[in-house]
């Protein structure tokens, strides 16, 4: 088990290499330190020296991949790839465009996207399996039809109005919480009840059915019939047999997620005002401050990985068949 | 009248005339035409298409552009021909100019007065400061308290036009397919309420603003149409460039196995580690930082904008290939161990012939499914990346343009609720119909679905 895990870990060294060329060429080659310094200027028709001025302000002014100039293993370090991008490795992101500290700044704000993405999670699968399971108990009869119609239904609402209207409802018309907004000390709650509402209503479609699908599944099988024939109830067939053995593809879509939840929703953040990586990602990419981006980009990709490799750990605790090696 | 093809006109006729010729091909194949005749046996599937359809209509007269001639001032007799610095498509003349009438600002649906108060003159020449009356809403009423009236007087002559016009399509329809075993009468009902909707929008939008008007004064009902071109052509498009990568390397990387399955494997994940919305933002962002520093490379704005959004397609395309690639890969990999593959191998068959001849078509039914799947997602996702900032260029009409520009509208006092309403309404129709649709593709075309109808 634990060689496995060290296994997959340093597999996980290739692709983050692979993640950081693939930004590197984006950000660098495709896009010349020249264009970035002009864009950010915000001019047309900028000076060379004040376009050498920002380059090396930004620490931009060194060659992409080898300096010729120093000697020995300084060739190779001091360029602006082994600056911006093996750096990230030793989770040293710099600074910011605009010369803020991005350690410090995501450090800080992954709690508000914790406390907001969290609770939005767990409610979320909860209510989920609820709603499928209460469905797949009617299936074949019409309620089970029109409940998978609505659940389409539900899922062709683009994510923006289930939050423009969550907003005007339960903020505006009927007044019960702020509209947006976070304060870290007390009533936190109030401005959480809200975002975590909208998240779970809008993931109702999408989930309902996947779980309805997987349980359905399940249903279909010679144990769920022999259960059948040995007089057990529907809801016993239900909750002791399908639900642990769909347990198995339920995490498999599930469990990957969890390490990403630190990443925060980017729509959710932006519109509630919450101070989260969210919206730190959002006002990046509005104030093109592509140290920032990449610097989440990595983060992503490593807690996307983490996520794999949960997954995989999941699995040998839910099903005692599989054997990690 | 001068024809102005843009690259995405020229592209989404290529690719009808493509996905129709592709479709006429599997029209031999007895086991795909059963398949497909299980999807239009149903009522609901024969809605859903005859509703996507007809967007993909509106699509491609939405995309006949044009210039048109400029009439020379008076007087002035020269024999060039200037043309108009805009470019007119044929679904404008349709909609009877419907986005020429601008007002001043805000107005609320089949409003007679102005949103927003302003400083006028009364009768007396004394200043007041009251709702102004719209310039292009109810010119002809003598008296205002006469809309009802008029509206549903209006409404019924439409209705009338409108069932005219029904009979007139349906009929030859009918004639020919009403022996026909498919519920088509669920198509031409559906067809003849989107016809008769039609010309009432066409109608009353010469006298009122069915949908209102938006800040800056155009017609919303225009907009949430003119919307339906840009979601077509991003759903089919982007689909269509993320299908090449995406079944070439998973069908190599299943039937090849070995390295060629471990390069394909690592771009896969690679790819799919990095948050999609990131790596679609800064790929967007740094087109956009190419478009600025090069303004000379195009013409008219139009083709700027167009330029813009085939790179959000292409880039859309490239970016999310890696889910439809482990679906074929892992199929060509189960295909490839079967006997007649094995067999093939035995006779000598030529790898290309093998992968055309035997692997390709079993994997067609995945290839469907997806394309129909990520079309809605795409729809979606339109509006959500506009939000943010790097969508389709904002003088490109598009549902997420619209919603982006009126986020904060429903916090007025009174609420503005219409601009909202009508991008809602048009993308939940498209993005229902297709979900819809791809439900019952799914059931028809998936093994593990079929199979499961044929035990029970």
């Amino acid at each position: 088990m634990f060689a496995y895990i060290v296994r997959r870990l340093l597999y996980a060294i290739p692709i983050l290499i692979g993640v950081n060329l693939l930004t590197f060429t984006l950000f660098f080659v495709v896009n010349s330190p020249d264009d970035m310094a002009a864009s950010q200027l915000g001019d047309k028709y900028v000076t060379p020296e004040a376009i050498e001025n920002w380059k090396q302000k930004n620490g931009y002014d060194k060659p992409l991949f080898l300096n010729p100039d120093v000697a020995g293993l300084a060739r190779l370090t001091d360029t602006i790839f082994f600056d911006k991008s093996v750096r990230l490795f030793a989770f040293d992101f710099g600074r910011s465009e605009s010369g803020r500290d991005i350690t410090t700044d995501v450090a800080s704000r992954m709690w508000p996207s914790l406390a907001v993405a969290l609770p939005t999670f767990l409610v979320g699968i909860g209510v989920n399996i609820c709603v499928a399971l209460m469905v797949v108990m009617f299936h074949g009869t019409r309620l089970d039809r029109g409940a998978v119609f609505l659940f389409v239904a539900l899922m062709s609402i683009s994510y923006l109005f289930y939050i423009i209207g969550g907003q005007f409802l339960v903020a505006k018309t009927w007044r019960l919480v702020p509209i947006s907004g976070f304060h870290a000390e007390g009533q936190v709650w109030k401005f959480l009840i809200l975002p975590v509402l909208v998240g779970v209503v809008a993931g109702i479609g999408a989930g309902a059915r996947w779980y309805r699908t997987l349980f359905l599944e399940e249903a279909n099988q010679d144990y769920v019939r022999t259960a059948r024939a040995k007089g057990c109830s529907e809801l016993t067939i239900l909750f002791r047999h399908i639900l642990p053995n769909a347990l198995i593809p339920i995490l498999t879509g599930v469990v990957v997620l969890i390490p990403s939840l630190f990443m925060g929703s980017l729509l959710i953040e932006s519109f509630f005002g919450i101070p989260g990586l969210g919206s730190y990602m959002l006002d990046a990419i509005n104030s093109q401050d592509f140290a920032i981006v990449r610097s989440m980009v990595f983060i992503g990709s490593i807690l996307y990985i983490l996520g794999l490799l949960l997954t995989d750990i999941s699995y040998t605790w839910a099903d005692p068949r599989v054997r990690l090696s | 009248m001068k024809p102005v093809v843009l690259w995405s006109d020229a592209l989404i006729y290529l690719l009808v005339i493509a996905l129709a010729f592709f479709f006429y091909r599997l029209r031999k194949d007895p086991q795909t035409r059963e398949r497909w005749a299980e999807v239009f046996s149903s009522r609901l599937g024969m809605v859903a298409f005859t509703v996507i359809a007809a967007y993909i209509m509106v699509a491609l007269l939405d995309s006949l552009h044009f210039r048109r001639a400029l009439e020379n001032p008076e007087g002035v007799a020269v024999e060039e021909v200037f043309y108009d610095n805009k470019v007119t498509s044929v679904f404008d003349l349709l909609t009877g100019g419907m986005g020429e009438r601008f007002e001043r600002t805000y107005s609320a649906p089949f409003a007679l007065i102005s949103f927003e108060k302003e400083n006028l003159k009364d009768a007396a020449g004394k200043d007041i400061r009251d709702y102004p009356p719209l310039r292009h809403a109810g010119q002809h009423l003598a008296d205002p308290s006469q809309r009802g009236a008029d509206v549903l007087g209006k409404t019924f002559t439409a209705l009338f036009w409108g069932l005219l016009l029904s009979a007139l399509l349906i009929g030859p329809q009918w004639l020919l397919l009403r022996r026909s075993r498919y519920p088509w009468h669920a198509s031409w009902l559906t067809q003849g309420s989107i016809i008769c909707s039609g010309v009432w929008m066409v109608s009353l939008s010469r006298y009122y603003h069915i949908l209102g008007t938006d800040l800056g004064g155009t017609d919303v009902l225009y907009q949430s149409l003119k919307g339906i071109r840009t979601g077509v052509l991003l759903g089919t498009l982007a689909t269509l460039i993320m299908l090449p990568i995406a079944v070439t390397l998973g069908v190599m990387a299943g039937y090849f196995k070995g390295w060629v399955d471990d390069v394909v494997q690592y771009l896969y994940t690679t790819l799919s580690s990095i948050p999609g919305i990131l790596l679609i933002a800064a790929s967007v962002l740094l087109f956009q930082v190419y478009i600025d520093l090069n303004p000379d490379f195009f013409a008219v704005g139009m083709e700027k904008a167009d330029a813009k959004f085939i790179a959000l397609c292409f880039i859309l395309g490239v970016t999310s290939w890696s889910t439809l690639c482990r679906l074929i890969r892992a199929e060509t990999l189960k295909i490839s161990q079967l006997g007649y593959v094995q067999a093939a191998h035995a006779f000598g068959v030529s790898h290309t012939r093998i992968l055309a001849r035997h692997v390709l078509p079993n994997v067609v039914h995945i290839i469907l499914i997806t394309f129909v799947l990520e079309f809605s997602a795409l729809v979606l996702a339109e509006a959500v990346l506009s939000y943010i900032g790097v969508g389709v260029d904002p003088s490109m009409g598009s549902w997420g343009n619209m919603i982006n520009g009126a986020r904060s509208e429903l916090s007025r006092e009174p609420a503005v609720w219409w601009t909202l309403t009508g991008a809602f309404f048009f993308m939940f129709a498209l993005v229902l119909a297709a979900n819809l649709f791809s439900d019952l593709v799914r059931d028809a075309f998936d093994p593990r679905t079929s199979l499961r109808r044929v035990e029970a």
